[in-house]
């Protein structure tokens, strides 16, 4: 066998390293664009979806401008900080839809009132809106999330969408691949009287109760995640909806 | 030639990675629960294996015997990299589902099996091929038990209803066990089992 000095090796391994650094670094800085593009269409379907528009990615953006025509930034006391409607942001300054969801949740759980989050008002055309909101939680094995929709009660579950980053495919996966988990919370309250109760996700919930969905077989830890998602998801936008109900 | 073309052959059957080297068994229980995750992702090692048998080829002659694991791995986590790259820039939908099981290619006991027993002493070209031929055997093992997990463990294919509803009506119920990592293992053994049967030079002597 052939033999190689230590400075040949060491040479070896920096070159090697350094070139597939290179390599790397020009691909991302390439492809960053599609990426974000897809990301963004992405976001703007789910929005869409949510609203019960069943548009396709590619369409997504054109959609998304037409329908929505409000973006808000809200705090959890309520109050609007915020305002992005026509193509133009009129109050605050930072877009809504460009709010770091994570983040923000992360800040509003450990107790800043300075929190942000956005609620998309998506035109119906008859003078009614329906309230879409972001919601963030765990899974099982990793991060889920979802937008909500209510409508102009600010009560009622227009539709509501979820996704993940791993959770079993066919399994816990399904909060997203099943088309009847989302459909299961169409018509849904998330207030009883003027109390927030959120949608809770159960076994054995029964189809006529207001507040509960049936969990999903065998997915007992994805169904609980969905739940706490949604009950520390909305409870942030309770002061908002109530001041849209009176 | 007919050596090139049994490279491509051989991983099918009497060499093939998963059931009889046994080797990827982890990503074989993880992706196989439905039949689209499992196609994409026997394509994304099979172009890793490829490229990267490819290059460790061509650089054999190069590479220090002491540090040559290393730079195996700095080569394929280059492409399986990439690979994650594309998947998210122009089948971000299909990148979505596989997840990190993507990444999880960088461990995958082919890849570095392949460049150790093959490309780092074999050239250019018969490298490429091998890595095509333990690409594509390793693949067609996910695609058939993901074939049999989706069709009883959800009565889909290709997330598409073919089982008819007169089925439920008479009392057919999915398999819950199909959908479990276990029932994948115990498919591979079965499918091991019956490949020996069908070629009894594979059954070691007692």
């Amino acid at each position: 066998m052939k033999s190689f000095s230590n400075r040949y090796m060491y040479i070896y391994s920096t070159v090697l390293v350094v070139v597939v650094a290179a390599i790397l670094a020009i691909v991302s800085k390439v492809l960053s664009e599609p990426q974000n593009n897809n990301i963004r269409a992405e976001q703007m379907q789910m929005i869409l979806q949510a609203a019960n528009n069943k548009i396709d990615r590619a369409h997504a953006e054109q959609e998304y401008n037409k329908y929505i025509t409000t973006e808000l930034g809200v705090k959890a006391n309520g109050e609007i900080v915020s305002r992005y409607t026509g193509g133009k942001l009129e109050l605050g300054d930072v877009r809504p839809f460009f709010l770091n969801i994570k983040d923000e949740c992360k800040k509003y759980k450990a107790g800043d009132a300075d929190a942000v989050l956005p609620v998309f008002l998506y035109d119906k055309g008859d003078g009614e809106f329906i309230y879409v909101v972001p919601v963030r939680g765990i899974g099982l094995w990793d991060e889920i999330w979802g937008y909500v929709a209510l409508k102009s009660d600010a009560n009622t579950v227009e539709n509501v969408v979820f996704d993940h980053a791993g959770e079993t495919p066919g399994l816990g996966g399904n909060i997203k691949d099943d088309p009847s988990f989302p459909a299961s919370f169409i018509g849904k309250t998330i207030f009883e009287g003027d109390d927030f109760v959120s949608v809770a996700v159960e076994k054995r919930a029964g189809k006529d109760e207001p507040h509960k969905v049936e969990a999903l077989t065998g997915a007992t830890l994805t169904s609980n995640g969905v739940s706490d998602m949604l009950k520390d998801g909305l409870e942030f936008y309770v002061p908002y909806f109530k001041s849209l109900k009176k | 030639m007919a050596n090139n073309k049994k490279l491509i052959t051989m991983p099918f059957s009497k060499e093939n990675p998963i059931i009889v080297q046994v080797l990827g068994i982890c990503s074989c229980l993880a992706v196989t629960v439905k039949l689209q995750p499992a196609v994409v992702m026997a394509l994304s090692v099979t172009v890793v294996v490829m490229m990267s048998n490819l290059f460790i080829s061509l650089l054999r002659n190069t590479i220090p015997p002491r540090i040559r694991i290393i730079v195996q791995l700095v080569v394929v986590a280059l492409f399986v990299i990439l690979v994650d790259q594309f998947l998210k820039a122009f089948a971000y939908d299909v990148s979505k589902q596989l997840s990190v099981y993507v990444g999880l290619i960088i461990t995958n006991c082919i890849v570095m099996g392949r460049l150790e027993a093959f490309a780092m002493s074999n050239k250019p070209l018969p490298s490429l091929l091998d890595g095509l031929g333990n690409g594509l055997g390793y693949g067609i093992i996910l695609v058939v038990v993901g074939f049999i997990r989706e069709l009883f463990g959800f009565g889909t294919l290709w997330n598409m209803r073919v089982l008819p509803d007169s089925f439920y009506k008479a009392g057919y119920e999915n398999n819950g066990l199909m959908v479990m990592p276990a029932m994948a293992l115990i498919l591979v053994g079965i499918i091991i089992w019956v490949h020996r049967n069908k070629n009894k030079d594979l059954i070691e002597n007692e």
